[in-house]
């Protein structure tokens, strides 16, 4: 018989192999999902992780979506580490996206180097201002944030569609629901000429960066540690926790809201519908991925970048259909808590146990 | 019945061997139980009595060994079939629900048949609980309850069920010493009829006045067997630490200089139905004394303690630290005026298990310059760690490994070390020495003492009696959140502390405001 049994020290090796095994589990799964479907699995497989990334063009695109996911993880991070189950990274980033439009087209008539500071921090603000609703419903009236940041990611994403086919629809836009296209003071830097890649990857990796220095380096950054390891120490050592848990969900409300708002004056350069094609979840996958340290969070960011890119041309040249996407990245995060399991536990064979003479169980109680 | 029945072997237990993975907790243990015979199981923290006492109640099955039961080998696969062939087991920590009566919580562990009849099972309740002298009102709810009482429910609901072999785990530690005596009378008489005793425990003169024998563990094995009565307790205490280990600390008389710090009218409103709440605390506490307050566990320790290192916030009452009301400050800020803490719980609340040695000193340290500007001084952090390790014999591999990786006693030691090098006015420990190696203990009463000598004010709170005597020049008790007077230990008698630790301080109060 087969037994999970729980390891006396975790493993640490396991700790990183593990996202690279379920990378390659992924893979095998995959390959055998196109053989079901009847497609060439190499040929798929090829599509999926290699002719995205085989060109300058490919990888400038690769950067492009990074930039969003590193933005999103890095304030995620900082809540995870403290045991914040911030689930509301889409909805940060499409508030993000949202406020940076809105002042964007007020500005739409003004020039100056100031116009695009302006419209990047209004972006930060919306994420923020969202952000701070999850954290006062938990540091005032003990609301679970899991549940509070999924609905209000839900409630970003109508208020952005209102916005989009109301207030803030471009009237000249053929009825399109979308806004006017912002001025080219409120647009981002374009990083290598000819591509789409601006300066928001900079910004990505900056604040990989910084959350890096936060938890090697600060006593904030600990105590979010120690939060997130053991309530009660904290408490007992005097840890202001309702401060830092609005510390971390403003950090994280920032992040994401300047992703949003880098998407929308970056290759987008107006606010639409679908401006996020989930990078706010696509993140999740990425912090657990690459296990909350800054270099594992940029190689899991461009590998779940490549989902995007490579779902995209797997429905262009293969005509598959645009979940497969979302399969590849459900698939990546449930074979990584799979394998996250053998971290704590390991498989050990039972062998079976040696049976005493069980003929005098009922003896019964002597009479005293 | 009576003389054939004494000589009988109720159980023998043959070459027992129980392995955790990284652990082998029973390491080929032989023990022998007579009819009618009390015996002691000795042994400290870690030498394996709770996993042989499971192995005897069903809990774990043994990976090798014999188990004898009046003569046959048996397989005893669970606790109930432990109790259908006649053992009871009273485990430290009761298992009773307290929303329940105390008729209730006996019938849940009857067959059906016998649980519903409840006028006849309330009945049978006075029988066993007369006959032996403990005193029980069936009707009653578990919650209203003192501890002393519900251990009686427990014992009460073994004795129903026609046990001839009672399990007791640490059954005095819960205890006043009135209600020790009492239940002594009880296990004598139950002997007397035949029923075997297991009395585990690790207070030696209460295994010498109580037992026939005692068999004693250590690491896993058995380093003794021995007639409690007859040898003293310090060889007792030999075989139970091994030889290289000392077992007393001599402690000099306390110098208490002016007063340090002052509780008065302290109050705090548990919300928790059936947690304690603290009434009208008053303290006051002398530069280089120890001051002890006694009671039984749940009486308001922790809730004193968190009142005092600030974790929560009385409703009432000041705390005056020479002369400054500290009440409304957090715990790091009391901490910068010199107050230290050492809670009951070293592992999640006075240490991170799963964080180094360096990180859990600066869990409390940071305001010895460890952090400037908001950033880790990881090398000063480091030295004060290792600085720690080495003043107070913490046995580790440095000052990298985890919290959780230490011993009881190593990481109480560190604990103590880490609050102590930060120069404490004040230091309020919490059961210190509670499951820690005798060597441990010694070191940790040592390091107490020396801090208390440089002039520090020291609170101990502890439910282990000759720890409080040892070390305290004054004593208290706290009973239901109500502290008593503090009395000088020399003049106070230990009838009188646990007329206190039963609630009963009234009358003193009287005698104390006319003297």
């Amino acid at each position: 018989m087969l037994l999970l049994e729980r390891r006396p020290v975790a493993s640490s090796v396991m700790r990183w192999a593990s996202p690279l095994l379920a990378l390659v589990l992924t893979v095998i799964t995959g390959f055998i999902l196109f053989m079901v479907v009847g497609k060439d699995p190499v040929e798929g497989l090829k599509f999926f992780f290699i002719t995205p990334i085989s060109d300058l063009p490919g990888l400038a695109e690769l950067g492009l979506k990074m930039a969003p996911l590193l933005l999103c993880a890095a304030g995620l991070t900082v809540c995870y580490k403290a045991k914040l189950w911030n689930i509301g990274a889409e909805g940060h980033f499409l508030m993000g996206a949202l406020g940076a439009s809105v002042m964007a087209v007020q500005l739409s008539a003004v020039n100056g180097f100031w116009v695009l500071p302006v419209v990047l921090l209004t972006g930060v603000l919306g994420g923020m201002i969202w952000a701070a609703i999850a954290a006062g419903l938990k540091t005032h009236l003990h609301c679970n944030e899991i549940l509070t940041t999924i609905m209000l990611n839900y409630i970003a994403l109508n208020l952005l569609l209102y916005t989009v086919h109301g207030p803030l629809k471009d009237p000249y836009g053929f009825g399109f629901p979308q806004s006017a296209m912002f001025s080219d003071s409120a647009l981002l830097p374009v990083l290598i000429e000819g591509t789409r890649l601006h300066l928001g990857l900079a910004f990505g990796l900056l604040a990989t960066v910084a959350v890096w220095v936060l938890f090697a380096r600060s006593f904030i950054g600990f105590q979010l540690n120690v939060i997130g390891q053991d309530h009660r120490a904290a408490a007992f050592a005097g840890f202001r926790v309702r401060k830092l848990t609005w510390f971390a969900f403003l950090v994280g409300g920032a992040t994401a809201g300047l992703a949003g708002a880098s998407e929308v004056t970056g290759p987008i350069g107006q606010l639409v519908p679908q401006v996020s094609p989930g990078y706010g979840y696509t993140a999740i996958i990425v912090v657990f991925l690459g296990r909350m340290h800054a270099v594992g969070i940029v190689a899991a960011s461009a590998l779940l970048a490549l989902t995007f890119i490579g779902g995209e041309i797997l429905q262009i040249a293969m005509q598959m259909p645009k979940a497969v996407t979302a399969l590849f990245q459900g698939l990546l995060l449930f074979y990584l808590l799979t394998c996250d399991a053998f971290i704590h536990y390991r498989v050990r064979l039972k062998k079976a146990a040696p049976q005493p003479t069980s003929a005098a169980v009922a003896a019964a109680p002597q009479e005293v | 019945m009576g003389l054939c029945m004494t000589a009988a072997i109720r159980l023998k237990l043959e070459n027992i061997v129980k392995e955790y993975p990284g652990c082998r907790a029973n390491d080929g243990i032989d023990l022998t139980v007579e009819a009618g015979e009390i015996h002691a199981l000795l042994g400290e923290n870690g030498a394996g009595k709770s996993t042989l006492m499971k192995v005897i109640y069903g809990v774990v099955q043994p990976d090798e060994g014999r188990v004898v039961w009046n003569g046959h080998a048996v397989q005893v696969d669970n606790p109930a079939q432990a109790r259908r062939m006649g053992i009871g087991m009273v485990f430290q920590h009761f298992s009773l629900f307290e929303t329940l009566t105390v008729a209730e919580n006996i019938a849940l562990s009857l067959p059906p048949d016998e649980a519903r009849n409840r006028s006849q099972l309330n009945q049978r309740i006075n029988e066993v609980s007369e006959r032996y002298g403990m005193e029980l009102d069936p009707r009653r709810y578990i919650s209203t309850l003192s501890v002393g009482e519900r251990q009686r429910v427990e014992i009460v609901r073994c004795l129903i069920q026609e046990t001839t072999l009672l399990i007791l785990d640490e059954p005095t530690s819960v205890l006043t010493p009135q209600e020790v005596t009492s239940l002594f009378a009880t296990l004598r008489t139950l002997s007397k009829e035949g029923c075997s005793i297991l009395f585990i425990s690790h207070k030696l003169e209460e295994v010498r006045s109580l037992c026939h024998t005692a068999t004693v563990l250590r690491q896993g094995r058995v380093s003794g067997d021995c007639q409690p009565a007859e040898i003293s307790a310090s060889e007792i205490a030999r075989l139970m630490v091994g030889d290289d280990t000392p077992i007393s600390t001599r402690v000099t008389a306390a110098e208490p200089g002016e007063p340090l710090m002052e509780v008065s009218g302290l109050g705090w409103k548990s919300k928790d139905p059936f947690g304690t709440s603290l009434r009208n605390v008053n303290l006051d506490l002398h530069k280089g004394e120890i001051v002890g307050i006694a009671g039984v566990a749940g009486n308001g320790q922790d809730e004193l303690l968190k009142a005092l290192s600030g974790e929560i916030r009385a409703d009432a009452g000041t705390i005056c630290l020479s002369g400054q009301n500290i009440e409304t400050l957090f715990p790091d800020q009391r901490r910068k005026l010199g107050v230290a803490i050492v809670p009951e719980e070293r592992l999640g609340r006075g240490a991170v298990p799963d964080m180094s040695l360096a990180d859990n000193a600066l869990l409390t340290a940071s305001g010895q310059g460890l952090v400037e500007r908001g950033l880790i001084r990881s090398g000063r952090v480091r030295e004060f760690s290792r600085e720690v390790i080495r003043r107070f014999g913490v046995r580790c591999t440095g000052e990298n490994s985890t919290a959780g990786s230490l011993s009881g006693g190593n990481l109480q030691k560190y604990i103590i070390g880490r609050e102590a090098l930060q120069n404490p006015r004040l230091l309020v420990a919490s059961h210190p020495t509670w499951g820690v190696d005798v060597g441990s203990a010694v070191a940790i009463h040592e390091s107490l003492v020396k801090l208390r000598d440089e002039g520090a004010a020291i609170l101990l709170i502890s439910e282990d009696l000759d720890e409080l005597y040892q070390l305290c020049n004054r004593l208290g008790a706290l009973c239901d959140g109500r502290l008593s007077p503090l009395a000088p230990t020399s003049e106070l008698h230990i009838e009188q502390l646990g007329q206190w630790m039963a609630g009963e301080f009234e009358s003193t109060e009287v005698a104390h405001a006319v003297a």
